[in-house]
């Protein structure tokens, strides 16, 4: 089967892709005409106001919704098979652990899904724990860790099966300031270091920026593609990034780019 | 918010209660005009201690009953709560039949029942406390098993867990919670019924069979003993299925 598949350097690409949800009140269009790609081991987050369609898309990437129109392919593949061949990994805001498993038993549970021996899952959940710097917490239970720790697990979780594509729906926006400016240094490094490509929906700007190697802004009624960015800040993501002007120039253009205007400068730092 | 009682006071305090409902009890029983039908602690206790070999065969019958009518209405209900929950039109047809069992008090039917399966026999009881230790937990797992959060539906999909992994990994596990309080409920349920039912024929035997019969031939005292062995049952099943809710529930979600 897998011999068969396609094999593109095209981790995401998404042609003429729209959305739309019957309600009462008629069809609501939540996504129109969205092209994008998305290369292998690159970072692209989407960011827009609430209802601009960045969780849709992100949802049908992952085959939990399905595209109204268009063609959308995971690594060349149709998305239900890319979610069934394990291609990419989720993390959500809530990271929707399971209450009654421990840290442990949540990581591995995506290889116990696909009946994964009981040895190798082992390995590899020690190997997680230790990439999000969970090692002396994997007997716990969930409700026994703090929101940020939740969340590394939820990431552990996502890149249990080795995907060559991390799909995220603001994993951080329910974290406090601190943790999560922690947490977006933790993720480049291990999306760094597993080499996946990441689309990462926030609607945080300096997030977006610090994390990314492109902007997609979208915009609501109806959800659409308005502009793309290019950071340009290359490979290291450190707290220095935060403080340089090459990131303020880079977060003040989505800025622009989010309010279709110019924006005064004093609004910035 | 008031300030939360200090362990040793939330201990002691009913305690005290307790006890204070004791002592003006045996003063009202030796210095007021109690009816006879209400002896002193004293005697209820001494009679209790005296007879507690009839008492405790009693309490078998009775608790074996319960236990009999808890298991069987538990398992039942598991089973038809899976059926309404994974089928439509399973939980159609069963709704309102549950509904119309609900509202039937179940001591209406005993005497039918009683008479049914004959002066002999303890199926009556035991049927009668399976019905009413049916419907909750009936209720509760079927609530339970539609309690899923989204967030774990999707972690699920997005792992390609097939249904039956999802049902197995996700629903029951979901569903536990709701299904130990069914039982908590049901377990105090079936004893009453049990018990109760014995009021209403079947064989010579019972704690409820013996409260009445002793209360009409005058040994209160004795029948109170008995009501005594009564909630000794009750207790048991209460705090047996409140444990496992404990023990079950200690990493669910608040």
């Amino acid at each position: 089967m897998t011999a068969t598949t396609p094999t593109t350097d095209l981790a995401v690409q998404a042609t003429g892709v729209g959305k739309v949800f019957p309600t009462k009140a008629g069809d609501v269009a939540a996504l129109t005409e969205v092209e994008l790609e998305v290369k292998a081991g690159e970072f692209v987050s989407l960011i827009g106001p609430s209802g601009c369609g960045k969780s849709t898309l992100l949802r049908l990437i992952a085959d939990l919704d399905q595209a109204s129109s268009g063609e959308l392919t995971i690594f060349g593949k149709p998305a239900r098979r890319a979610r069934i061949d394990q291609d990419y990994g989720i993390a959500f805001q809530q990271a929707g652990l399971l209450p009654w498993r421990t840290v442990a038993a949540n990581i591995g549970l995506p290889l116990e899904l696909h009946k994964v021996g009981k040895a190798e899952r082992d390995a590899r959940v020690a190997e997680l724990a230790e990439l999000v710097g969970l090692t002396d917490f994997v007997d716990r239970y969930p409700d026994q860790l703090s929101g940020g720790m939740q969340q590394r697990v939820a990431i552990a979780r996502s890149l249990a099966a080795r995907p060559k594509l991390l799909l995220m729906d603001e994993p951080f926006g329910a974290l406090d300031e601190m943790t999560r400016e922690y947490l977006q240094g933790e993720l480049t490094r291990i999306a760094a270091e597993t080499g996946a490509a990441v689309v990462f929906v926030t609607h945080s700007i300096p997030e977006a920026v610090f994390l990314s190697d492109r902007v997609v802004v979208m915009s609501p009624r109806p959800g659409r593609i308005t502009d793309v960015i290019e950071t340009g800040l290359g490979e290291v993501r450190d707290e220095a990034l935060r403080e340089s002007p090459a990131y303020f120039e880079k977060v003040t253009a989505v800025r622009e780019a989010l309010h279709g205007t110019k924006v005064e400068r004093a609004n910035e730092r | 918010m008031s300030a939360a009682l200090p362990s040793w006071l939330r201990v002691v305090s009913p305690i005290a209660v307790g006890l204070l409902i004791v002592v003006a009890w045996t003063l009202y029983v030796q210095f007021g005009d109690a009816p006879r039908a209400l002896p002193s602690p004293i005697a209820i206790g001494q009679e209790f201690v005296l007879r507690w070999g009839i008492i405790w065969d009693d309490m078998l019958v009775t608790g074996t009953n319960a236990a009999i009518g808890l298991t069987v209405g538990a398992v039942l209900a598991v089973i038809l709560a899976g059926l309404a929950a994974a089928w439509r039109p399973v939980d159609g047809m069963l709704a309102p039949l549950v509904a119309a069992l609900a509202v039937i008090p179940i001591v209406a039917i005993t005497p039918i029942l009683n008479t049914m399966f004959g002066a002999s026999s303890q199926f009556g009881r035991a049927a009668v406390a399976t019905i009413a230790a049916f419907i909750p937990v009936f209720v509760n797992v079927l609530r339970g098993l539609r309690q899923t959060r989204p967030v774990h539906r999707d972690v699920m999909r997005a792992s390609a867990a097939t249904s039956a992994q999802t049902f197995r990994m996700l629903t029951l596990p979901t569903a536990v919670p709701y299904l130990m309080t069914g039982l908590r409920v049901a377990g105090s349920l079936a004893v009453i019924a049990a018990l109760v039912a014995e009021y209403f024929g079947g064989p010579s035997d019972g704690i409820g069979t013996s409260i009445a019969t002793y209360a009409k031939s005058g040994r209160a005292a004795l029948a109170w003993a008995y009501v005594g062995g009564g909630i000794l049952i009750g207790l048991v099943f209460f705090l047996v299925t409140a444990l496992l809710e404990r023990l079950v529930t200690r990493h669910a979600p608040a």
